[in-house]
């Protein structure tokens, strides 16, 4: 079973100069960085440790809209769009929604609109989208498990609890800006927030063998 | 990558046509559930039946998961709706290995999924282990969560005031909390009534949680760590100098926040502040670097248990893995105690017919796909795929399980895509309707989803008179009586 540990950075990182997310599995650790360099490569290496998506699909989803196709553009998805085309005011009496895109596994996107208050887990459930949360959203399960996209709207989140913490711990794919989907609750800084589900290619296969083909 | 190349595909085309696929799944727990739902969304008109040698469902989330824990068992909501699905059954009271046999299995279904768990020991193989009073953690844990097979367990928790309990993992923080807590607390819960009349009266009043290895290597987790260290009235009791942290362990925990954020909390409990007794509190020690060396019978009462000698311990790294691992050093103790229970890992049991790997404990297989022999020249057995505690060993969260079965389904998606799962010539295997004529012919009474939700508003009902969410079960007699009523 493969595991990754990560080094939380007790500082909060300072996004237009680096960001870095340190990863390990089993011994190996590989330092990656954005920011001020948009290399190609860094965005290849997020992909191999299943940070990025892999793969993208064919999409009719009339508010899913299909993207990226070279490196750069996934690299872009990484960085976050600029998002004041989305933001929603509150109107007279109506309830403040503030947009948001999940990312899923293979790359596609989704964006909705998420009223203040409510969890990204609920939102998400209440727009299909494939966000598992086993516990429902008791704290209990970590299956909630999303990647904040972009590191200032993760430095616009409440730090985490304790409890969240040790639920983190557990995570898949964790990550520096990993955080429980149903703890994070919209609120109108958050407009525009880009969360990505982790990719889930693990490998559990007993150790040292090759099956012949039939 | 393949793999996950394939699973984009599928979900691409969200199901893939497969009318006549007919699944078997064995064993109801989450590795169970998790592959009947990933099946059930990938493939549009398989028919997916999950059996159980148990009439109820969910395994450990039922009768390992802690009765403290009612946050954890909401999983069961999930678990309901995929069996509530038109396409998926239930059948409990099956038992693979004596209702039916594996071979039997195979010929019903294109697909068989083992997913069986893990319902034995490991066994620490020291002099004095068969002697009356020590447990596996698991029986113990069976016992409180009303499982039948430990209905009668009876563990003494009054000739002694002590308890030793070896290994520290979760699963041994779960059993101490289980005897420290107040009963009070627990009374609310579901834990069974025959054990929270025992805990009521126990005379245990020191824990001590016994580890081979020292803190930076404890199996742990820190939300159960911090659990046991919040007990009320609770003095926790850790030596100063079994914390103090070797270049080693200081390289160990810097690369890994599990264990570094357990080392800081169990820092924290050792300050000189929380460890002042009054006489009468209950006590939890936590000893490292001591492994069990034998255990010692009781002058008075024969074939009991009355110690254990354990030895001192300092960490070697073993030259092939890299692993620390514990080593004697010809230092010894001994400690008095009433009562131990083993915590030292649960272990699979093979079936007939079926490929197992002993050594590892597990089935062999690749990604879910069972090998024909563990060592050696492998094929790979047509049809037969594996998930969860059988697959990977019995480790992980339940969310583990999750992605376990993400990786078994993507292999029988393969296999089913490349034509090796249905049979060629185009007949359509018995499936459901054979399993319930053969078990019918050997007067197997099958327990469906509704006999089980028979049980659970029995259970409730039982549970709400007596302001519990609810009252288990705890015979089988019960368990089938109300199942079938
Ligand atoms: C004491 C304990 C507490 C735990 N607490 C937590 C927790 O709080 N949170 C958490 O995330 N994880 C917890 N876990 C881990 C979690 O329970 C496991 O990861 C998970 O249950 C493993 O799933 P499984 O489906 O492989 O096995 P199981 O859950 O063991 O399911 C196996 C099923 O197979 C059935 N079966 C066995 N033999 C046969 C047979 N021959 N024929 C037919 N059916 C058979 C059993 O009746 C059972 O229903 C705990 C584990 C233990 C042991
Ligand atoms: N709340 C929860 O989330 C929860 C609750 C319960 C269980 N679980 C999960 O269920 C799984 C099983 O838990 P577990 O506690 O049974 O297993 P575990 O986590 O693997 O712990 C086993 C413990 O036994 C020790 N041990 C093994 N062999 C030994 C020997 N011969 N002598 C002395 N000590 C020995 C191990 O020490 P070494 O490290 O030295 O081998 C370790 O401390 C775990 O993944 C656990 O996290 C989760
Ligand atoms: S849903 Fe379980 S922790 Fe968020």
């Amino acid at each position: 079973m493969v595991v990754f540990h990560v080094h939380r950075i007790a500082q909060r990182l300072n996004h237009s100069t680096l960001s870095s997310v340190l990863l390990h599995d089993s011994g190996h650790v590989s330092l990656l960085k954005m920011g001020s360099s948009r290399s190609i490569n860094t965005a290849a290496k997020f992909r191999t440790w299943g940070l990025l998506p892999s793969n993208c699909s064919n999409v009719t989803s009339p508010c899913t809209s299909r993207t990226s196709y070279g490196p750069l553009s996934r690299y872009q998805i990484f960085l976050g769009l600029r998002h004041n085309e989305y933001c929603t005011t509150p109107g007279n009496g109506e309830k403040q929604t503030i947009s948001v895109t999940f990312v899923d596994k293979d790359g596609e996107e989704k964006q909705i609109k998420v009223p203040v208050g409510m969890s990204l887990l609920e939102a998400a459930h209440e727009n299909d989208i494939e966000l598992e949360g086993a516990c429902e959203g008791s704290l209990a399960c970590s299956t909630c498990h999303v990647i904040v996209m972009d590191v200032d709207y993760y430095n616009k989140l409440e730090d985490p609890t304790d409890e969240e913490n040790d639920m983190l711990d557990l995570a898949f794919g964790l990550t520096e800006t990993s955080r429980l989907g149903c703890q994070v609750i919209a609120k109108p800084e958050l407009d525009g927030i880009r969360v990505a589900l982790p990719a889930a290619t693990r490998n559990f296969a007993v150790d040292g063998f090759k099956p012949k083909p039939h | 990558m393949a793999l996950s190349r394939a699973l984009s595909f599928y979900r691409s085309f969200s199901t893939v046509p497969s009318q006549s696929l007919r699944v078997c799944i064995v064993g109801s727990g989450p590795a169970g559930f998790y592959t009947a739902d990933k099946i059930l969304k990938a493939h549009e008109g398989a028919e997916v039946d999950i059996v159980d040698r148990l009439p109820t469902p969910f395994g450990l989330v039922r009768s390992g998961v802690a009765p403290d824990h009612p946050e954890t068992k909401v999983v069961t909501n999930q678990f309901s709706r995929v069996a509530q699905n038109g396409h998926c059954s239930f059948i409990g009271n099956v038992s693979l290995g004596s209702s039916i046999s594996l071979a039997e299995l195979r010929e019903l279904y294109d697909a068989v999924v083992l997913s069986y768990g893990a319902e034995s020991d490991q066994a620490l193989g020291i002099p004095g282990e068969e002697l009356a009073g020590i447990y596996a953690a698991r029986e113990f844990v069976w016992w409180y969560n009303g499982h039948p097979d430990c209905r009668n367990l009876a563990p003494d928790l009054k000739s002694s005031d002590t308890a030793v309990i070896i290994g520290q993992g979760n699963v041994a923080l779960d059993v101490a909390r289980i005897l420290l807590r107040p009963t009070a607390e627990l009374a609310t819960t579901d834990i069974s009534c025959h054990a929270l009349a025992a805990l009521g009266e126990s005379s245990i009043r020191k824990v001590y949680l016994v580890g081979r290895r020292g803190p930076a290597q404890a199996a742990f987790t820190a939300k159960e760590l911090r659990e046991v260290l919040r007990i009320k009235d609770l003095s926790i009791e850790i030596r100063q100098e079994d914390l103090s942290k070797t270049p080693a362990d200081e390289e160990e925990l810097k690369n890994n926040r599990i264990k570094r954020r357990i080392h800081e909390l169990l820092s924290k409990a050792a300050t000189p502040a929380t460890s002042i007794c009054s006489p009468g509190q209950k006590e939890l020690h936590f000893v490292f670097f001591r492994k069990p060396d034998r255990f010692l019978e009781s002058d008075c009462r024969n074939g009991y248990i009355a110690g254990l000698r354990m030895e001192r311990t300092i960490l070697k790294e073993d030259v092939g893995s890299g692993k620390k691992i514990a080593v004697g050093t010809g230092l010894f103790a001994e400690m008095e105690c009433g009562l131990v229970l083993k915590s030292v890992g649960y272990k699979s049991i093979p079936v007939d017919g079926l490929p197992f790997d002993h050594h590892k404990g597990v089935v062999p297989n690749v990604q879910g796909r069972v090998l024909s022999e563990a060592y050696g020249d492998a094929q790979v057995e047509k049809g037969l795929y594996v998930c969860g505690w059988l697959k990977r060993g019995p480790t992980g969260i339940i969310a583990t399980n999750l992605y376990c079965a993400e990786e078994t389904v993507a292999s029988i998606s393969e296999d089913v895509l490349r034509g090796a799962v249905t049979s060629r010539s185009g007949l359509s295997k018995p499936g459901r309707e054979g399993l319930l004529q053969l078990l019918d012919s050997r007067n197997v009474k099958v327990v469906t989803f509704g006999g089980w939700e028979k049980i659970d508003n029995e259970e409730k009902r039982r549970g709400s008179l007596k302001n519990k969410p609810r009252e288990k079960l705890t015979t089988w007699q019960d368990l089938l009586e109300v199942a079938t009523k």
